[in-house]
């Protein structure tokens, strides 16, 4: 009898490990078609078909495509807005936090709950607005507007996950070092910001991607060319252009490429940061 | 050098105070001239009995107050005293994180909801006319195609998602985890794989999919060509995006393709709550697969579920990136959702700021009340 199952179960577990390869071949398809042709040639696609294994390491597509779009530009770009973004949005969410998680505040539920849904708000329902303002106050199609606006929008995130991590730490060690004479400041920048500086670092990878993926809001703010992010470049690039098969896909690949970096670079961050978000 | 002094001085002061007012304080259980510097340094040394050692200084100060402050109110000294201002005086540190919200966040979206009673270009003087954009609003049929179609993207995005999700998330830990000697380097391995369409852009996943579906030089036409020459059948190859009949499925599977991995890797998580032997014990009872899923696992992960159907639906109703990428709401309406509606009113060409701001009040709407139930339900679990 426990032979029947333990052989029955080699078989099969086999049979469910392949369908779920399957499945993420499926899935892992897009990646995997938009890389092998990114290193074609144009001829080599019309002959071949999209499926054909390059014959060579082509990169002339992608050469291409970086110089008519200027990619370092928006590299630069991208990079500057989004760690600005994060700096500023984990500053301004360690003071709010700080106020409303350690100190007691008044009318801090209320507050909370405020940053909570600013959270989530769409941002159609600010734009026109902030448009408006950008114009009137003459920063618009600068990054600076960009990386000002999205510090505060994702502050209001920080700002709510602080907060609840703050006020489950034990009271104690903030009664101690204050009765030891720490005035706040010193309280917030050698107490408070050392001993959370894993939960703050989750915040500041997070700020970096979620800016560095925004659409909507770059979309409006930032209009001239030298001046855009990368998924905007691209995005906007469609239709802008002919261009052949073999170099969209190259520009699919330059979009797909800084992601998978950043996958690498903070995989353990992420995962851990997901899901403490979720539930906390 | 000059701070540490002082604050030295400021807590040896304290200890002595506490003590003028009850009786006669015992030594303190270590001296307190041993403790320096001071629990605002890195590190911070003190001696008892002899020996001394290097603590940290959340550790150190920690040691220092419970040890006094339980010798103390034994004695009947005043603890409370300078504790009381503790709770006090952190008005300061929310000054510019509350302006900067006032004036990003608060003013616009009350600006937005003003706009919404005007009939403005975006130029000229806002005229105000009360609800006449709401009125036109539900009578446009292109606001209630935006509508359907984010129920659509709400099939797409939450129901399909968390339902592969789960059983995906449960085979993966329940059955994989256990049959293989290394299951949980192959779990991780199938989790970081099916998550990597979440990492994308929404907007480069756009153009990702955009590309493979090009009605001329795309992939997936090429492909059903091949295969009908193989099979000696007509093509399926079809212009996917540009077909009405055929734009929003097509957008609806790019949705679901780019959703799986979210709650799978939360699910997955939640999944380590379940106790294996709770399992096990209703599998010697009995219990089928399904009954132990339907019955023990969904129970446990409920908070997680909840978690992704909520963020999962709110991002659905905000969708945006893709459609524009992909369809810009076309051909016709058949894509339309209602951010790519406010944006087009917006910024496209005709500026008809006042209707755009009223669909993004509606939007607003929904989703404030999405979340204020989102919070009650949250806060509800955790009392």
């Amino acid at each position: 009898m426990n032979t029947t199952r333990r052989l029955s179960g080699g078989v099969s577990k086999y049979i469910a490990l392949a369908l779920l390869l399957l499945f993420l071949a499926v899935m892992l398809f897009p990646f995997y078609i938009v890389t092998i042709n990114s290193f074609k040639e144009p001829s080599e696609y019309v002959a071949g078909g999209p499926l054909s294994l390059p014959h060579g390491f082509y990169v002339q597509g992608i050469i291409d495509f970086w110089n008519r779009v200027e990619f370092g530009t928006k590299l630069a770009n991208s990079l500057l807005i989004s760690l600005s973004v994060a700096v500023l949005g984990v500053a301004l969410s360690l003071l709010n936090a700080f106020a409303l998680g350690i100190g007691r505040v008044r009318g801090r539920i209320m507050m909370l709950i405020f940053f909570m849904i600013a959270n989530t708000l769409p941002q159609e329902s600010l734009a026109y607005p902030i448009y408006f303002f950008a114009k009137a106050l003459n920063i618009y199609d600068t990054q600076f507007s960009v990386i000002l606006v999205f510090a505060v929008i994702q502050s209001a995130f920080g700002t709510y996950l602080l907060s609840s991590v703050f006020s489950t730490l034990p009271r104690d060690i903030v009664e101690a070092a204050y009765i030891d004479g720490c005035t706040k400041l010193q309280l917030l920048l050698r107490i408070i910001l050392p001993s959370n500086l894993p939960t703050l670092s989750v915040l500041f990878t997070f700020f970096f991607i979620w800016t560095w993926n925004e659409f909507f809001l770059p979309l409006i703010l930032l209009l001239s060319n030298a001046k855009q992010t990368v998924p905007l470049a691209i995005a906007t690039l469609q239709g802008q252009y002919n261009m052949d098969a073999t170099m969209s896909s190259a520009s699919a690949l330059m979009g797909i490429l800084p992601c998978i970096v950043f996958f690498i670079l903070f995989q353990r961050t992420l995962t851990r940061g997901i899901t403490a978000g979720s539930v906390k | 050098m000059r701070s540490r002094s002082r604050t030295r001085i400021t807590r040896t002061r304290w200890v002595r105070n506490a003590c003028v007012g009850g009786g006669p304080c015992s030594p303190a259980p270590f001296e307190l001239a041993a403790l320096a510097p001071l629990p605002c340094c890195r590190r911070y040394i003190y001696s008892t009995q002899g020996t001394v050692q290097y603590v940290r200084p959340q550790a150190a100060a920690h040691t220092f107050f419970v040890h006094h402050r339980a010798l103390l109110v034994e004695r009947g000294c005043s603890v409370a005293r300078k504790a009381s201002t503790l709770n006090k005086g952190y008005w300061p540190f929310l000054v510019p994180g509350l302006i900067l919200f006032i004036f990003i966040i608060i003013l616009p979206l009350l600006m937005n909801i003003g706009i919404s009673f005007t009939n403005w270009n975006g130029i000229r003087n806002p005229k105000f006319i009360g609800f006449e954009n709401y009125i036109r609003l539900f009578q446009d049929k292109a606001f209630w195609a935006s509508f359907r179609n984010n129920l659509a993207m709400i099939v797409a995005m939450t129901i399909v998602p968390t339902i592969v999700g789960l059983f995906l998330a449960t085979f993966l830990f329940d059955y994989i985890a256990r049959v293989f000697k290394r299951g949980k380097g192959i779990t991780s391995f199938f989790r970081a794989g099916f998550y990597l369409p979440q990492i994308l852009p929404v907007a480069i996943a756009g153009v990702v999919w955009g590309w493979i579906l090009q009605p001329g030089t795309g992939v997936l036409n090429w492909l059903l060509d091949g295969l009908a020459k193989a099979t000696n059948t007509t093509s399926l190859a079809h212009n996917w995006l540009g077909d009405a009949s055929t734009a929003l499925g097509t957008v609806m599977v790019i949705m679901i393709w780019f959703q799986i991995g979210y709650p799978l890797v939360i699910f997955m998580a939640g999944l380590q709550r379940v106790d294996p032997e709770l399992l096990e014990a209703a599998s010697i009872d009995g219990a089928t697969w399904l009954q132990r899923f339907y019955y023990i696992t969904i129970r446990i992960i409920q908070p997680e579920i909840f978690v992704v159907v909520l963020t999962t639906v709110i991002a659905a109703l905000k969708v945006f990136g893709p459609i524009f990428v992909l369809t810009r709401g076309g051909p016709g309406n058949a894509t339309l959702v209602p951010s790519y509606f406010a944006y087009q009113n917006f910024f496209g060409g005709t500026n008809r700021v006042g209707y755009g701001a009223s669909i993004a009040t509606i939007m607003t709407i929904i989703i404030v009340i999405l979340t204020i139930v989102f919070i009650k339900m949250q806060s509800k679990e955790n009392i």
